[in-house]
């Protein structure tokens, strides 16, 4: 347990050092919700409508934004080769970089979205169920980023091919977590989180040993 | 809307495709296996 | 590269003796099936009550749905099988599998396109199956995608593995929640006029499925003798490469 927890402080401590590895996608992120309006046109009662999936669709793209870096340093300097050594399972560091991307990506975005939500005109009450959602499916989208982070190492194809790798796996969390005034949906975007958080340990950990090898 | 053009093109396309697929499937073969054959 | 393993090779001779002597007859049976099937679907089966005879789409439309479902779940089981047992054909078969399921899914998503058409009047209606089809897809086309985009070919097929074994687990959520998002917005929906398909119509259907499950085989057969014929065409040629200097 403390392993983990080293590994995911350390982690932490090199993103709070690279500022621009977190506040990138949190300006994307609000970019997003910036773009809206000069898109659809500025009418309260529109934006109101389409601003919970919208800020999920912002929440999304801005996940992909750090997939590229994630395991690349830690491959080109050898420390995956060194904790390989050390007989640290790929699934703990998988697992660590999970956690530190949904604290490091999920909790600012989740600051940042009352501010989106007041951009967008969204009502306080819809905007206070929203948020359990986003703090929950930003974990499946870390999730999802350290698979295609794992799968993509020393892959061409940049940012089109994470995306494509990432879009149809986010579909359930996307789905559930952007309705939050349906009943039973912030439970099931919830579920369906745990279950990419579950998985992707595996994936990524099989992933980062097939690489290696 | 007059029917038989719709179901024409999506049996086009179905036959189409598969064919197509075949074929494809059946040169890379045959190239493949033949240059194995052909050298000692 | 390491030198050729001739154990390794021995497996893959035998299958592809196998997979010669079965190829003819799933070609033969499986355009034999298919032609019996859409034959009967075309000309003898009856029109449906509501649709007309655009229903006969359906004879083509559903089988290349369920093979390329299928065809994922094939990928998947070869994946695990690469993983856990380090066959070496498990590995190549995803490679031969994936274009061959990504074809039925695309052949899926426009006969469905063009059933939607004169039935619904749009070219794409975002229904359950549709949608799901698309998604599948998707899944597919990045399958493809890691194989080819990754330099080294052998970690591309293992990073193509572990999609599909993902992607796999996540296609009953997937399809789960689209049929929820479905529910909630009730858009137009490509469906029999019944709930039960019509006996007249399941036969045709049947021999359709046949036919194209057949040809899935052969395709994928096919591509496994290409994929193993060229492997052993580069095993040559290093190895006269290592002979020569």
């Amino acid at each position: 347990m403390s392993l983990l927890w080293r590994l995911i402080r350390r982690d932490l401590q090199l993103m709070a050092g690279r500022p621009g590895e977190w506040l990138m996608p949190l300006m994307f992120f609000l970019l997003v919700a910036i773009l809206l309006p000069f898109a659809i046109g500025p009418e309260p009662r529109l934006l109101a409508r389409l601003a919970p999936g919208l800020l999920w669709v912002g929440a999304l793209l801005a996940s992909l934004m750090p997939v590229s870096g994630l395991f690349a340093l830690d491959a080109a300097d050898g420390t995956l080769d060194q904790l390989a050594v050390r007989g640290i399972a790929t699934e703990t560091l998988a697992t660590a970089r999970m956690l530190a991307l949904w604290i490091g990506f999920g909790l600012p975005l989740l600051l940042a979205a009352p501010l989106a939500a007041m951009l967008l005109n969204l009502e306080a009450d819809v905007l206070l169920k929203l948020l359990p959602g986003l703090a929950a499916g930003t974990l499946g989208l870390s999730a999802l980023a350290v698979v295609a982070a794992s799968v993509t190492l020393g892959a061409r194809g940049g940012g089109g091919l994470v995306a494509l790798l990432v879009v149809p796996l986010a579909i359930p969390v996307l789905l559930f977590g952007s309705r939050p005034m349906e009943p039973g949906a912030p439970g099931l975007a919830l579920a369906s989180s745990l279950l990419l958080a579950a998985v992707a340990p595996f994936a990524a950990g099989a992933a980062l040993r097939a690489g290696r090898g | 809307m007059p029917h038989l053009p719709f179901i024409v093109a999506a049996y086009t396309v179905t036959l189409g495709g598969l064919g197509a697929l075949l074929m494809l499937s059946w040169r890379r073969m045959k190239r493949a296996e033949r240059a194995l054959d052909g050298e000692p | 590269m390491a030198a050729p393993d001739f154990h390794a090779l021995a497996n893959p001779l035998r299958f592809q003796r196998l997979a010669v002597a079965l190829t003819p007859w799933l070609l033969a049976l499986g355009l034999g099936f298919l032609a019996v099937g859409l034959g009967i679907g075309l000309f003898v089966a009856p029109p449906d009550y509501l649709q007309g005879e655009t229903v006969r789409i359906l004879y083509v439309h559903v089988p290349s749905a369920w093979f390329a479902m299928g065809g994922y779940l094939g990928m998947m089981l070869a994946s695990l099988a690469a993983m856990i047992w380090k066959h070496p054909l498990a590995s190549l078969s995803v490679r031969a599998i994936a274009p061959v399921g990504a074809t039925f899914a695309a052949i899926c998503l426009v006969t469905g396109s063009i059933w939607g058409r004169p039935t619904w009047g749009t070219w794409w209606v975002w229904d359950g199956r549709l949608t799901s089809m698309l998604v599948l897809f998707l899944l597919y086309l990045g399958v493809i995608a890691l194989i080819h985009l990754h330099d080294d070919k052998a970690r591309g097929l293992k990073m193509a593995g572990v999609l599909a074994v993902v992607g796999s687990i996540n296609l009953p959520i997937i399809k789960f929640s689209v049929e929820w998002w479905n529910t909630l917005h009730q858009p137009a929906s490509i469906r029999l006029s019944g709930s039960s398909i019509h006996p007249d119509m399941l036969t045709p259907l049947m021999f359709s499925a046949v036919g194209f499950l057949l040809l899935f085989a052969a395709l994928v057969f096919m591509r496994m003798r290409a994929l193993i014929a060229e492997q052993r065409l580069e095993v040559r040629s290093l190895r006269r490469v290592a002979r020569a200097g």
